[in-house]
């Protein structure tokens, strides 16, 4: 009984406690000071998952091991960013509330709880935790229609796919007498059939996941809900939410359903396949850059779920450098989302970036570097990020998937590139507003990342080696 | 350690970006930043060229090993490493890279004047793309290249392009990413079966004959839309025409070059038996691109689509070289890609000169400029009969081998060849007629003003060059000698080899 190893969650727990104190008791405005308090306490428990042992704990519940440190860091990290990015916004839209940052900390809890879940009902508490504070922030911008709708709508589908999970997890339960990871792991590889209950529950599983990533076919909260919600809470959904999805999925998997690796692995497969036709098909028509970004989220998840697919080692490396150069790109894409005002109103179609290479060449620079990227071209990051899963799929013979993976990705870069001839050959509109320091601290960092991540790419790959190797044992 | 005792190579690709660091961190008015981006971009060039010259002087002939080589660790756990190195096929066309940047940027001096500080940066980082490409000895490296030159490449042609500058770089961009990353599925098969993506090492790994088939056919989608060859050739009329004169003079000197070079560097050692396999195919659309845009070339109205067209067919001879296995053949490629490189490149900047002046590209426009800007007339005819293969000339030299390696294999694929050549004297022919003589129709050519000093110093080393590679071309040949018949040895005892299996 080692409670003691969660401790970055306990942690991260009482410090929500206290930020939300912190805000409620003075009498005047918190939102700064609670915002800076939360990223501290976000970074903190970064850093103490950094020094965090391994093991299982709480009775088996919960379990720490490298796949849980990459990923608890990376969805930390993102966490921070986006509330980096959410202070000048907030402000400026009169969102300037102290209650953003708690239910952020609180969602960042329980992203961590879930990818640190070793039993189905650990799984189910983790994903609530994340859930329901992403509905609330969802719609906090509580006086426009859309932000309202986005997190209604959210509210009900997410609703909707935690019941799929929770009646998934009933059956596994029913059939395999346990809803420890370990236990269930012990039970699939010793019997020589699993029933198709079983089976049917894993399905169930998957498809609340799936919804939780926005993978085909459970993508279709995706666009209206990113369109809708403020522009600081679609960066947070789109990376550390998905960041921490994907961890469970991929240790849902391959850990307990390892076994079951034929029964699982065509679904996975055709899910992948319809993200990626999706989101690079859905995305060419778009005019809002935040639906733009919603369809191409949605494409990524699909390469990502590529490595998934193949079920090798190499496969989940891929998995894990992906989601990592996608939360940076993702990231760095939003905070330029987030800086485009024209005379202080925020602005989010595409034509309104008409130009920005000669009124703003620094920005502009970033959001091609950063759509250049996406489009998977070297020397830049999201290439390294496409090559280790079309590797993996290659190596595992998927050459279907592998096919279409590349094709995919030349029709995506037609929408990348939309973005980039609006910004250079384009005649200018009308200039945006200065980007606050803020905003370009987090642009230049994430863009330094993609240009330069070609330079030194070892460590990450050694960190994702050594995650992957946790996760297979 | 390499010949020149320091990372010659690493130095010639890098240096370029630090130059664009430099033009990047300049501050102040439009007018200052921009002298100051076109002199540090010269300057800039100006030295890799001359660092350049080392490989010139220090490059042993004789041996047709990699030389120059750099190594360091880059992707350990997955045997990539960052590898540099060049030997008889890829050293000159370092050299004619590092030659047209600095021409290039002369060429743009006035003609280019919004945005020139971005257009000078964009012009080293291709500079830096195209010379790493030609280095690279890891097949992962060079892809990176490979494919890296196409957002400075999008760049140029989309921002100071022509009227329909946004469809050619889309249609450029979209083309050639679909090409390559066809190859890179092919690269990556090749990195998972061989453990390695080093290139001189794969070269001792034998691709399995079933497989060879699949990966000829993706390399061919990328390189042959590089090179370009009928049928994918179309974005390359669209491209030249709405790029800047810099522009089409890279595209046509350097980037066309990419793709033959990846069939001499990868398609033909590592895939010998696929290679000979499909040499008719490859013969079958070259003729076709030869004599085909030969004719397309004749009817056109527009100068630039006519030297894009005709680029086509010189490339498709250079593609007929190239699967003729034997010395003659690809080293008559390998000079045509040279030869073709400063020819092509030069009758680009000649059509530029005429459009900073007049602002148009159709040729109808023009008439009798023989007797306006006399000494243009005389250089634009030198680059006219070059371009046709006029002995003494640099074209000449390179057809010429084709032709006699085209002959040892098929007397047919040979004519072929020889009916561009003569197509090719018709539409050139035919250009120079209508632009150059006749009578002068509109008032406002009379008015014209020869070259200027500046465009004198742009076109003197491709007059010198184009002179020197059709008299005495041993030099440039020599160059690859030792490496083109290394290659047909090897080439020939895969095949050997293959045939006793089959026995």
């Amino acid at each position: 009984m080692s409670w003691t190893l969660a401790l970055p969650e306990l942690v991260l727990a009482c410090s929500g406690l206290v930020l939300l104190l912190a805000g409620v008791i003075p009498k005047q405005e918190t939102f700064f000071p609670v915002t800076m308090g939360a990223i501290g306490a976000l970074l903190l428990a970064a850093v103490l998952v950094l020094g965090q042992g391994e093991g299982t704990a709480l009775n088996g519940h919960y379990v720490a091991d490298s796949f849980s440190g990459f990923m608890k860091i990376l969805s930390l990290g993102a966490a921070a960013i986006s509330l980096l990015v959410s202070l000048d916004f907030n402000e400026r839209e009169g969102l300037g509330r102290f209650e953003f940052p708690v239910l952020v900390v609180f969602a960042s809890l329980g992203a961590m709880l879930m990818i640190s879940a070793n039993d189905l009902m650990a799984l189910y508490l983790g994903l609530e935790l994340l859930s329901l504070p992403l509905y609330v922030i969802a719609s906090f911008n509580r006086d426009n229609a859309r932000s309202a709708e986005a997190g209604l709508k959210y509210f009900v589908l997410g609703a909707l796919a935690s019941g799929l999970l929770l009646y998934g997890s009933s059956l596994v339960y029913g059939f395999a007498g346990t809803t420890n990871f370990d236990r269930l792991a012990d039970a699939f590889s010793t019997a020589d059939g699993v029933s198709p209950g079983v089976v049917v529950g894993v399905v169930f599983i998957i498809a609340g996941l799936a919804f939780k990533v926005s993978a085909v076919p459970f993508h279709m909260w995706t666009p209206d809900v990113y369109e809708g919600a403020p522009t600081p809470v679609t960066a947070y959904f789109a990376s550390a939410p998905k960041v921490a999805a994907i961890a469970l999925l991929a240790r849902v998997l391959l850990g307990p359903f390892g076994d079951l690796a034929a029964q699982w692995q065509q679904v996975i497969l055709l899910v992948s396949i319809g993200s990626m036709i999706l989101g690079s098909f859905a995305a060419i028509g778009q005019t809002n850059l935040k639906r733009l970004m919603a369809y191409s989220s949605i494409g990524h998840v699909g390469y990502a779920l590529m490595g998934l697919a193949v079920g090798s080692d190499i496969g989940l490396r891929g998995l894990l450098v992906y989601m990592a150069i996608y939360v940076f790109m993702n990231m760095g894409t939003f905070a330029v989302l987030v800086a485009m005002r024209r005379q202080g109103r925020a602005v989010e179609r595409i034509d309104d970036l008409a130009g920005l290479g000669r009124t703003d060449p620094t920005m502009a620079l970033w959001m091609a570097v950063f759509m250049f990227s996406m489009a998977g071209i070297p020397p830049l990051a999201g290439f390294f990020g496409k090559l280790y899963v079309f590797l993996a799929a290659v190596q595992g013979g998927y050459w279907t998937l592998a096919v279409i993976g590349v094709l995919t990705s030349v029709v995506s870069a037609y929408y990348y590139l939309r973005i980039v001839k609006v910004m250079y050959f384009d005649q200018a509109v009308g200039a945006l507003d200065r980007a606050p320091a803020s905003l370009t601290i987090v642009m230049a960092g994430t863009g330094l990342f993609t240009l330069l991540f070609c330079l030194w790419p070892a460590p990450m790959l050694a960190a994702a080696q050594a995650a992957a190797a946790a996760l297979l044992g | 350690m390499n010949a020149a005792g320091f990372p010659l190579l690493s130095l010639l690709t890098f240096l370029p970006l630090a130059g664009a660091a430099v033009i990047m961190s300049v501050r102040g008015d439009d007018e200052v930043v921009a002298r100051n981006a076109r002199w540090t971009a010269l300057w800039t060039s100006l030295i890799v060229f001359l660092l350049s010259l080392i490989l010139w002087a220090r490059f042993d002939t004789a041996s047709a090993a990699f030389q120059f080589e750099e190594k360091l660790e880059w992707l350990p756990e997955f045997g990539v490493g960052y590898h540099m190195g060049v030997d008889g096929i890829s050293v000159l066309f370092v050299l004619l890279s590092t030659a047209l940047t600095p021409l290039c940027i002369l060429a743009s001096w006035e003609s280019v004047t919004s945005r020139v500080r971005e257009y000078m940066v964009a012009f080293l980082v291709l500079e830096t793309m195209m010379v790493g490409m030609f280095c690279a000895l890891d097949f992962i490296v060079f892809y990176v290249f490979f494919e890296a030159v196409l957002i400075p490449m999008f760049l140029i042609i989309g921002v100071w392009g022509g009227a329909r500058r946004v469809y050619a770089a889309f249609k450029f961009f979209l083309y050639t990413l679909l090409g390559s990353v066809l190859m890179l599925l092919a690269i990556l098969y090749l990195w998972y079966n061989a453990g390695t993506t080093d290139i001189p090492a794969l070269f001792q790994y034998q691709v399995p004959r079933a497989a060879q088939t699949w990966i000829f056919f993706a390399f061919l989608a990328s390189f042959a839309v590089k090179v370009p060859m009928w049928p994918v050739h179309t974005w390359l009329p669209d491209a030249h025409v709405e790029a800047p004169t810099a522009g089409s003079v890279i595209l046509a000197g350097v980037l066309l070059k990419m793709g033959a070079y990846g069939f001499l560097r990868f398609t033909l050692p590592l895939l010998p038996e696929a290679s000979a396999t499909f040499a008719p195919l490859i013969f079958a659309l070259s003729v076709i691109a030869v004599v085909y845009t030969s004719l397309v070339a004749l009817a056109q109205e527009d100068m630039k689509k006519l030297i894009a067209y005709s680029s086509v067919a010189h490339m498709g001879i250079v593609t007929i070289g190239i699967f003729t296995f034997n010395q003659q053949g690809l080293s008559g490629a390998l000079f045509t890609m040279l030869a073709h490189g400063v020819v092509s490149g030069a009758l680009f900047l000649c059509v530029g000169v005429l459009y900073d002046r007049v602002h148009s590209r159709e040729i109808l426009r023009y008439g009798g400029i023989a007797k306006i800007m006399p000494a243009y007339a005389l250089v634009f005819m030198l680059f006219t009969m070059a371009s046709i293969g006029l002995p003494g000339l640099a074209n000449f030299v390179g057809e010429f081998l084709v032709i006699v390696g085209a002959w040892r294999v098929n007397a047919w694929v040979a004519f072929g060849a020889a009916l561009g050549m003569i197509l090719g004297a018709a539409y050139m022919l035919y250009l120079y007629r209508r632009v150059s003589f006749g009578r002068i129709t509109r008032d406002d050519l009379k008015a014209l003003l020869d070259l200027s000093p500046r465009e004198y110093a742009v076109f003197a080393p491709l007059i010198a060059l184009t002179l020197w590679m059709g008299i005495y071309p041993q030099p440039f040949l020599s160059f690859f000698e030792a490496s083109v018949a290394a290659l047909v040895a090897r080439h020939e005892a895969a095949l050997n080899l293959s045939r006793l299996a089959g026995m």
